[in-house]
């Protein structure tokens, strides 16, 4: 055994006086090769990098985050210091907002369909076109590796964007409000990170559906943009139309009116909006102790704490794997097709 | 060199209600140029698929160097080199970025992909576009981007479909020279596909002839003009200053000789059975008459294909293209 000290002094004098010897180790080329599925991952990555259209939304979304960092730390100094509660304030940083700028949840639930859509609307389609994907499929590697790598590769993406902009906040919140995150606080933050990329996830391999569907980008790109559409819009104003011709009368009894209000929130979450808004905002505000409807007889003695981390988590697990199945589901689906369709050269 | 490195049996590839593929029987061998000639939308580019396990056929078997490649697509992958007929690449990268690529997909280490990437690009003739991004490639430079592609994985056989489609003469001949260097040099055997019966004429040591997914023949030109036109293998024609119709009844009469036909006062076609030119020559002088011009008339793939593809309406049912 000889010491690193030997070394580095042996390999000084075999290089002579003018040679670094560290730099020696550091020169020998690398020999470590990646495995095809991460070349490919790689290169997907590195494509979303460089695309324009990747730039200009990271940039939409990164500028909208920092305009909704500015309105809740706004929000948060107009507040009445008494009542604030110590527990939730860094929270808020995610939560508060002051018209007109919504706050940052809203923005996410918002944009980030369109993220997940423009990363994956092309994700095969375009291949094809261009014919690399005849190209790439003549290579020696598992047909599954090139849907995978795609999905891979835009998820590692989206994760990235979101924490780095989740800890941009919490950095930027810290140095405003002055008061540090509790460890809870923390922990509830990076769930909600991790629900936002589920969130972006589903759309994005509903895009992805679409690219392997459709042959023409254009075609995907509107129809995931239709979807999106029809469910932050159009589908609160279905539900509440189905909800005002179902609704039960005033005088009718407790049970009618629980079970509607059970149907309507059930209804409701059909949309990945939807899950995605109560998912997120129970975990951001501890305070929220039900989703459902509640009796005066379950409140009554109720003490009004918040919620612990666990409990919350317990309150959204539906919500959120509703989600992940929805996400799945999109997954298994493109991938299935993927698999069964005759790869030509552009056609 | 007696090595059979694709092997199909029976192989028949069925589409809803048409046959793109049927039962085609075929043997490749190694370091051998074979010439896949046919019309639009004959099977041959369904054939390539199925070699290469990207599509499954219905029936029949297709090996290459041993490997099933229905069941084993990857293992075949590995061995067998794809230039599909449009090749794409991405245009926003490099060419040498894209080779690299290909070559890491390959398992090929990162620094050891470079190196083969400039070799081949400098092989390729495009080593001074090598850092330039694809979409300024002419359509010549991608067809050569795409040989060097292929040829980045050591390959032993390369597949080329359709390799001359919409490059200028010049360029075709180039890039005809080079697959035929690089199959002579690496001993590589070459399968392609093409609708151009004097491109394919020019380089293939063999060719088949892919009509409506039937292979109607296969081997070399003249093997192939032997099999077609069996009774009048040799056509000569021959001018005369003046002629008449003793010389005509003269030359009829000449063994080998199976047909004569008057073009017009002083040409004539004499239809034989074997190479007779010199022969017919000799008579002509001899019998005091003043020959102006002898040709022999070659069979080229022209007339083949002719023979095969537009002769006749049993081939002409035009296959819609198959997607």
């Amino acid at each position: 055994m000889r010491s690193p000290f030997q070394k580095l002094n042996e390999s000084s004098i075999e290089l002579g006086t003018l040679k670094i010897p560290f730099l020696t180790p550091l020169k020998k080329k690398r020999t470590v090769q990646s495995g095809p599925f991460w070349v490919l991952v790689q290169k997907e990555i590195s494509d979303h990098i460089r695309s324009l259209r990747s730039i200009i939304l990271f940039a939409i979304i990164v500028l909208t985050c920092l305009a909704s960092l500015y309105t809740a730390v706004s929000g948060i100094k107009d507040k009445d210091p008494s009542d604030l509660s110590r527990d939730n304030l860094f929270l808020m940083l995610f939560t508060m907002y002051k018209d007109p700028i919504p706050p940052y949840i809203t923005f996410i639930g918002f944009l980030g369909p369109l993220l997940g859509i423009s990363l994956g609307f092309d994700a095969i389609n375009s291949e094809r076109n261009k014919g690399t994907l005849s190209r790439l499929m003549s290579q020696p590697i598992p047909r599954d590796y090139i849907i995978n790598a795609k999905f891979v590769g835009a998820l590692s993406v989206i994760s990235f964007l979101f924490f780095a902009l989740g800890f941009l906040v919490m950095g930027i919140g810290l140095l405003v409000i002055g008061i540090p995150p509790t460890a809870e606080e923390f922990w509830r933050i990076i769930f909600f990170i991790m629900i936002s990329i589920v969130y972006v996830a589903f759309w994005l391999n509903l895009a992805i559906l679409f690219s392997v569907r459709f042959k023409q980008a254009a075609t995907s790109a509107l129809s995931c943009i239709a979807i999106w559409i029809f469910f932050s819009v159009f589908f609160g104003m279905l539900i509440s139309l189905i909800g005002s011709a179902l609704a039960p009368s005033q005088t009718a009894p407790v049970e009618d009116l629980l079970s509607y209000s059970k149907f309507m929130h059930g209804l409701s979450n059909f949309s990945p909006n939807e899950l995605f808004s109560e998912a997120t905002s129970t975990l951001l505000t501890p305070s929220i102790r039900t989703l459902g409807p509640l009796t005066m007889s379950q409140v009554y003695g109720a003490v009004p704490n918040p919620l612990s981390l666990g409990q919350s988590v317990l309150l959204v697990w539906p919500q959120l794997t509703g989600l992940i199945a929805a996400t799945i589901v999109c997954f298994g689906l493109s991938y299935l097709l993927f698999l069964r369709q005759e790869i030509r050269s552009r056609s | 060199m007696t090595e059979v490195m694709i092997q199909l049996r029976g192989l028949t590839k069925k589409y809803e209600d048409i046959t793109a593929v049927d039962n085609l029987t075929l043997d490749i061998l190694r370091g051998e140029i074979f010439g896949l000639l046919g019309p639009n939308g004959a099977g041959k580019s369904t054939t390539i698929l199925m070699l290469l396990g990207l599509t499954e056929p219905t029936s029949g078997s297709v090996h290459v160097n041993g490997v099933d490649a229905t069941r084993y697509p990857i293992r075949v992958k590995q061995i067998v080199g794809y230039l599909p007929d449009d090749v794409g690449f991405y245009e926003d990268r490099t060419g040498v970025e894209n080779l690299v690529l290909t070559a890491q997909l390959n398992g090929v280490a990162q620094d050891e992909a470079l190196d083969r990437a400039q070799t081949l690009l400098k092989r390729v003739g495009l080593e001074q576009a090598g850092d330039k991004k694809v979409g300024t490639y002419s359509r010549g430079m991608r067809q050569r981007l795409g040989l060097a592609d292929v040829l980045i994985k050591n390959p032993d056989i390369i597949i080329l479909d359709e390799p001359t489609l919409g490059i200028d003469p010049e360029g075709v001949r180039e890039f005809l020279r080079l697959i035929r260097t690089l199959s002579r040099d690496e001993g590589l055997t070459v399968l392609l596909s093409s609708h151009h019966l004097h491109q394919v004429q020019q380089i293939c040591d063999r060719v088949g002839l892919f009509v409506s997914g039937r292979l109607l023949a296969t081997g070399n030109i003249d093997e192939l003009a032997k099999a077609l036109f069996e009774k009048d293998p040799i056509i000569i024609r021959i001018q005369l200053r003046s002629a008449d119709d003793r010389l005509q009844h003269v030359l009829e009469n000449m063994e080998d000789v199976h047909k004569i036909k008057k073009l017009d006062e002083s040409r004539f076609e004499l239809h034989c059975t074997r190479d007779i030119t010199s022969e017919i020559a000799r008579k002509i002088v001899r019998e005091g008459y003043d020959l102006q011009e002898l040709t022999k008339k070659h069979y080229g793939l022209d007339e083949i294909y002719h023979r095969y593809f537009e002769g006749g309406d049993r081939h002409e049912k035009p296959l819609s293209k198959v997607k």
